[in-house]
This record gives structure tokens, C-alpha cells and sequence, in this order.
């Protein structure tokens, strides 16, 4: 796979929506070729229009979007080399699947006999071979799916657009369809970009992720650099669960930041930067330990009573208020087979993590 | 919804009063019809049911059949002008902005705050000899033998010695504008709202797909408001069938439809029978269409199931 040559460029684009609405606020970004890109974000976040933008239905304020080093301010959507699986499918329901798969080859005149084949080897690559003669009203939505992604793949487009592809499959499939596109991906190596709210999708699915908020890109990382190293608050919070914690930074040295939390004291972490202000303090509840005695100096520690326990089989949660109101969240593996609880309501412990497991946030 | 069904008391209630409606000014007066059209004129008021089928012999003779004939044919092109036009107009529509949307529905449905009858005199203004579609073109000859003079060739009376006003009043194309006029909205209301169901992305997937503007509209938006087109070519189709007073009052001599022989048979001519067959003969033709149609969304249906 050519990764690394940008396929798709965004340039400082803007999109307003009359006068008061900036739903794209000023994104630059690069798609490279080759890559699962996932544009990750609340609704509302401007993810979709992006996307839209670069489908060209709608038109940017400001910027430029370019594919393949060509600027496509002029070129309007049935002359982009890119194609899109909608959220809704939009398989045309008057149409047989075949019909549907083969609508963007016939349009461009390719012969009869090519379009049927090359329909029928796209069915068969999204696992829908023989059905080419049904109606869309005797598919299941998976199956519609499938065949909006045939119908967009069998025309060879430098880059797939997916909006939303799965957030209308039940939980199992969404799960198998995951899999069955990065697979996809692999198999056809073209460029997959994919709009979500879901993080567990685009964690699980993409290269990378640019996690947007209010129209502008708060970050732009592989999947496990998004989790283990947010770079400020929002970030931190939707992608997975956090503790967060706001206190201050009391100095700094080297490569090692120390601050000062309430209810937990003071001590250093990694980071740089000023050595004062406010500052979130973060930790996964995976990387939090729960302790029935005070633990060692060197570990954040803070007392607290269970409030809830959550049980998710293979996991629980459990939640821990501490003394002064604060709910942390803590993630116990369920390691060793007992049907005894580990850790019961009202319970009184520490909550403890190494300091350089938190993260400093700044923003 | 399901329950008020299941309570046969609340059921009766709740139709009791359109049921009465229906059967005392639908089926009673059709029955009449019905019966009378089985019946012999015995003087002036008095008619004997006598169960002869020799209205019906007379509604086919050639005269009749003729007529029925040019009664499809004409409504068949006001329906089809009905549908090139309203098409483009429930379009427009369907794909204005919001609030201009309100705006032009309501231009569309204005004319029926006024009597027909009204809205048809209008058009007898209109298109008249000395009416406001003469008197324009009438101007316009004006200016252009004028501007012909300008230029010295106004000697030659290239465009005639005299403006000849245009037959456009008492015509068949009078009738027939007449009718797209009077039943036009009946095409866009249908259309407009088959077209605004139609999901966008649809035609963006179209678009997406390589499509060109005709082409998403040929191949993907006039066959996804099919069923808009039949509902409003039976809606404009059907009543544009037995129309009467617009070929009374637009049409010249030979511009006789069955709805005016009809309405002739039970004034002037005061011939009850023979106007009964008439009317069930039409109305068995409407039947016809309305299976018609039946029978081409049910094989659309089929297809699709």
C-alpha cells in the first residue's frame, strides 16, 4: 500500500450556513492515500458536512479541497473520483440490486456486458453473489448496505466516503460490519473515510482519527495516540472514558511537571510547558487500582466509598466517591472465576495510579 | 387505531353520520339514476321503468360513441398538459426554500377561492377577440409595423394591411386550456407532495454515481414519484371527462362533450332515461380508468415485491 502521498488535501476550508452558523470553522487536513480515515465527532460537530464538502454537495466558504492535487471548487459531485455510501443507503428502491450496482457504470456508458460483470464480481466481493436479481424491499438493511457499498466500490473511485455506515445496523452486525470493512479496505486498497459519532468504531476501524468539535479538529491521531495521549479536555472525555480532575501546576523541571490536586496532593508527571495555571488532570479507569490499605507514597492515592458497581461480565466499573464528592471511575478485570462480588457499595478505599499513568491537559 | 375497530358501538357512532351522508346523497340519488336509466319518457314529467335496454342501444349509436370518444381524447390532452406543466411547476416547489415554499403553494391553490364558473368567464376575457391576449399582440403588430415604417418598408404592409385578431374563443384548444386552468392545481398538489417525500439523497447518490442532472431526473426522480403522477393524471383525468360548463362556455359548435349532452338530457331536452344511460356509460369508462390504473401500479408493485 502507497501510504503517505495525501490523496485528499483540506485547505484552511470554512463552511458557514447563512450568517450565523460555522459549522466548518478552518480545518486543514491531509488524507493519505491508502489509509482508513475516520472523522469522529458529537453531532453537530461539523463531521458531515466535511464530508459532504469533499462529496461536493455542498460548497465550501473559504478553502480549498483538493483530490489527487486537483482542486475541485469547479467540479461538481458527478465528476469527482470519489464515491459515497450514504447513511440512509439510498438504494434506489425501483431498481433491481443489479440495476442499482450497475447504475454508475451505465450512466458513464461503460458496455453492457462489462457493467454486468463488473456487478457481479462486486456483488460477490461484499457477499451479496446471485442476489443481483432481487428487489431493495426483499434485503435486510445489512444486506442494503452491502449493496450501496457495491454499487460505490464498483466504480473504482480513488476514494470511498462512508456517512455513518453502521449507526442503523443492530449492535451484533454493526460489530461484524466493522471487520467486514476494514477487510474490505484491504482488499480493494482504496481510501476509506468514514464519519462516526462512534469512537469504539473509529478506534476499532481507522488508521487515523480527527476528532472535531464546534466545526474545527481538536486532534488528528492514530487510535491509540487518541486514547493514551489526548491533547486537551474534550478529546480526553470523548474518546473513552476519563477521570478528570482540574488543579494547578506548582512547577516545573526537566521533562517532569509537578502539580498540585486537591484530594490528592502534589506530584509530577510527564509533560512541559509553563509553570503555572490550570490544568486537567487525567486517568483512565483501566489504569486506576483500587487498595484496601493506604498504598506507597510514590502511587496518587485518594479515599473514598464505593458508590455503584457496575458488572459487565469480562469487566466491572466500579464507581468510587471520594471525600470530597468526586466520582472516579475504576475498571477492574474480572481475572479470576468467582461469583463473589470483589467489592461491594459502601466499601471504603483508595483509589490509586502511578503518576506518570495521568495525563496533563491543558486545554 | 386498532381498538376503536374492535368496539363495534364506538365504530357505528363514529360512522353512523358519514354512512347516513353517503347513502342518502350517493347511492340514493345513484340508484335513481340508475333505475330511471331503464325507464320510457311517458309525457313530459312521467317516466315508466319498463327495464329497456333501448337507452343504452341509443347511448352507442355512432353520434354518441363519437362523442365519448372526443370526450377521452380531449380530457387525455388537458391531462398530459396538466402533467408537462404541473410537473416543473410542483418541482419548483418541492425545492424552493422554506418559506417562499408556503408563498407558492398557496399561488397555486389561490384560484380556487373563486367560483369556476367565475374563473371560466375570465378566460372568456382573456381569450376573446377583443380580449387581453389580442389586445397585446395587437400592440405588438402595431410596434413592428411601425418599426418597419422606420426603416421604409412599411409601404409593403409585410405584416398585412389590417391586424386580424387570433380565433382563439370557441375552439377545442380554448376547451382544453380550459380545462388545464380549472384543474391544474389538482396535478400540482399530488405531485408536489410525491416530490417532497422523495429522500435527497437519493438524487445525490444519483449525482454521486456519475449521473448527470437529466439523467438522476429521468432515471431516479420521475420513477420514484410515479404513484404522485398516477394520482394526479385519475384526479385531473377523471373530472376533466365529464366537464361541461367549460365547453359550454369556451367551446364553439363543435367543441360538444358528454358531459354537455348529458346536462342536456336532464334540462333541455328533459329526456331522464337516455341521460342515465349516459352518465352510467361514463361512469363505467371511469371505472375502466381507475382499474387501468389499478391494474399498471399493481404490475409496478409486482415487480418490486
Amino acid at each position: 500500500m502507497a501510504e503517505g502521498l495525501p490523496i485528499i488535501r483540506i485547505k484552511e476550508v470554512t463552511k458557514r450556513f447563512g450568517q450565523t452558523v460555522t459549522a466548518v470553522d478552518d480545518v486543514s487536513l491531509d488524507i493519505r492515500e491508502g489509509e482508513f480515515f475516520a472523522l469522529l465527532g458529537p453531532s453537530g460537530c461539523g463531521k458531515t458536512t466535511l464530508l459532504r464538502m469533499i462529496a461536493g454537495f455542498e460548497t465550501p466558504s473559504e478553502g480549498q479541497i483538493l483530490i489527487d492535487g486537483q482542486d475541485m471548487s469547479k467540479v461538481p459531485p458527478n465528476r469527482r473520483p470519489i464515491n459515497m455510501v450514504f447513511q440512509s443507503y439510498a438504494v434506489f428502491p425501483h431498481m433491481t440490486v443489479a440495476d442499482n450496482v450497475g447504475y454508475g457504470l451505465k450512466v458513464t456508458n461503460v458496455p453492457k456486458a462489462e457493467i454486468r460483470e463488473r456487478a457481479e464480481e462486486a456483488l460477490e466481493l461484499v457477499k451479496l453473489g446471485g442476489l443481483g436479481g432481487r428487489k431493495p424491499d426483499q434485503l435486510s438493511g445489512g444486506q442494503r448496505q452491502r449493496v450501496a457499498l457495491a454499487r460505490a466500490l464498483v466504480k473504482r473511485p480513488k476514494v470511498l466516503l462512508l456517512d455513518e455506515p453502521l449507526s442503523a445496523l443492530d449492535a451484533k452486525l454493526r460489530e461484524a460490519m466493522q471487520l467486514e470493512l476494514v477487510r474490505l479496505q484491504h482488499a480493494v486498497g482504496i481510501t476509506f473515510v468514514i464519519v462516526t459519532h462512534d469512537q469504539n468504531e473509529a478506534l476499532s476501524m481507522a488508521n487515523r482519527i480527527a476528532v472535531m468539535e464546534h466545526g474545527k479538529v481538536r486532534q488528528l491521531a492514530p487510535p491509540s495516540e487518541l486514547y493514551e495521549f489526548p491533547n486537551c479536555r474534550f478529546v480526553a472525555d470523548f474518546i473513552g472514558k476519563m477521570n478528570l480532575f482540574e488543579g494547578r501546576v506548582a512547577g516545573v523541571s526537566g521533562e517532569e511537571v509537578l502539580v498540585e490536586v486537591q484530594g490528592l496532593g502534589r506530584f509530577s508527571l510527564p509533560g512541559e510547558g509553563e509553570a503555572s495555571g490550570e490544568v486537567g488532570i487525567a486517568v483512565r479507569p483501566e489504569k486506576v487500582r483500587l487498595r484496601r490499605e493506604k498504598p506507597d507514597e510514590d502511587m496518587v492515592a485518594v479515599h473514598g466509598k464505593v458508590s455503584e458497581v457496575a458488572y459487565y461480565g469480562g469487566s466491572s466499573f466500579v464507581y468510587v466517591t471520594d471525600d470530597t464528592g468526586r466520582t472516579i471511575s475504576v475498571n477492574q478485570q474480572n481475572e479470576a472465576r468467582t461469583a463473589e462480588p470483589g467489592v461491594t457499595i459502601g466499601d471504603e478505599l483508595w483509589c490509586a495510579w502511578k503518576p506518570r499513568d495521568s495525563l496533563l491537559l491543558r486545554a | 387505531m386498532e381498538s376503536w375497530r374492535k368496539n363495534p358501538v364506538v365504530f357505528w357512532l363514529l360512522n353512523l353520520g358519514p354512512a347516513f351522508w353517503l347513502f342518502v346523497f350517493f347511492i340514493v340519488p345513484l340508484t335513481i339514476v340508475w333505475v330511471v336509466s331503464f325507464g320510457e319518457k311517458r309525457g313530459i314529467v312521467d317516466i315508466e321503468i319498463t327495464w329497456t335496454l333501448a337507452n343504452y342501444v341509443r347511448a352507442v349509436e355512432p353520434l354518441y360513441l363519437e362523442i365519448f370518444w372526443k370526450s377521452i381524447v380531449m380530457a387525455g390532452i388537458a391531462t398530459l398538459a396538466c402533467l408537462i406543466v404541473g410537473y416543473p411547476v410542483a418541482f419548483a416547489i418541492a425545492f424552493a426554500p422554506e418559506r417562499l415554499k408556503a408563498i407558492l403553494l398557496i399561488a397555486v391553490v389561490l384560484p380556487f377561492w373563486i367560483n369556476a364558473l367565475i374563473r371560466t368567464y375570465a378566460l372568456i376575457a382573456v381569450f376573446r377577440s377583443r380580449g387581453s391576449i389580442n389586445f397585446g399582440l395587437e400592440w405588438l403588430w402595431e410596434q413592428a409595423n411601425g418599426l418597419l415604417g422606420l426603416i421604409g418598408l412599411g409601404e409593403l404592409a409585410l405584416l398585412g394591411e389590417k391586424f386580424a385578431p387570433l380565433p382563439l374563443l370557441y375552439n377545442n384548444t380554448a376547451v382544453t386550456l380550459g380545462i388545464v386552468y380549472a384543474f391544474f392545481p389538482f396535478m400540482v398538489l399530488p405531485l408536489y407532495a410525491n416530490i417532497e417525500k422523495i429522500d435527497r439523497s437519493y438524487i445525490e447518490a444519483s449525482l454521486d454515481l456519475g449521473a448527470g442532472q437529466w439523467r438522476t431526473f429521468f432515471s431516479v426522480i420521475f420513477p420514484l414519484t410515479w404513484h404522485g403522477v398516477m394520482s394526479g393524471v385519475i384526479i385531473v383525468f377523471v373530472p376533466a371527462l365529464g366537464a361541461f360548463f367549460i365547453p359550454d362556455l369556451l367551446g364553439g359548435t363543435d367543441s360538444q362533450l358528454i358531459g354537455n349532452v348529458i346536462e342536456r338530457q336532464f334540462k333541455s331536452a328533459n329526456d331522464w332515461p337516455f341521460g342515465g344511460a349516459l352518465s352510467f356509460l361514463l361512469m363505467y369508462l371511469t371505472f375502466g380508468a381507475l382499474a387501468l390504473r389499478a391494474a399498471v401500479s399493481g404490475r409496478k408493485q409486482g415487480l418490486e415485491a
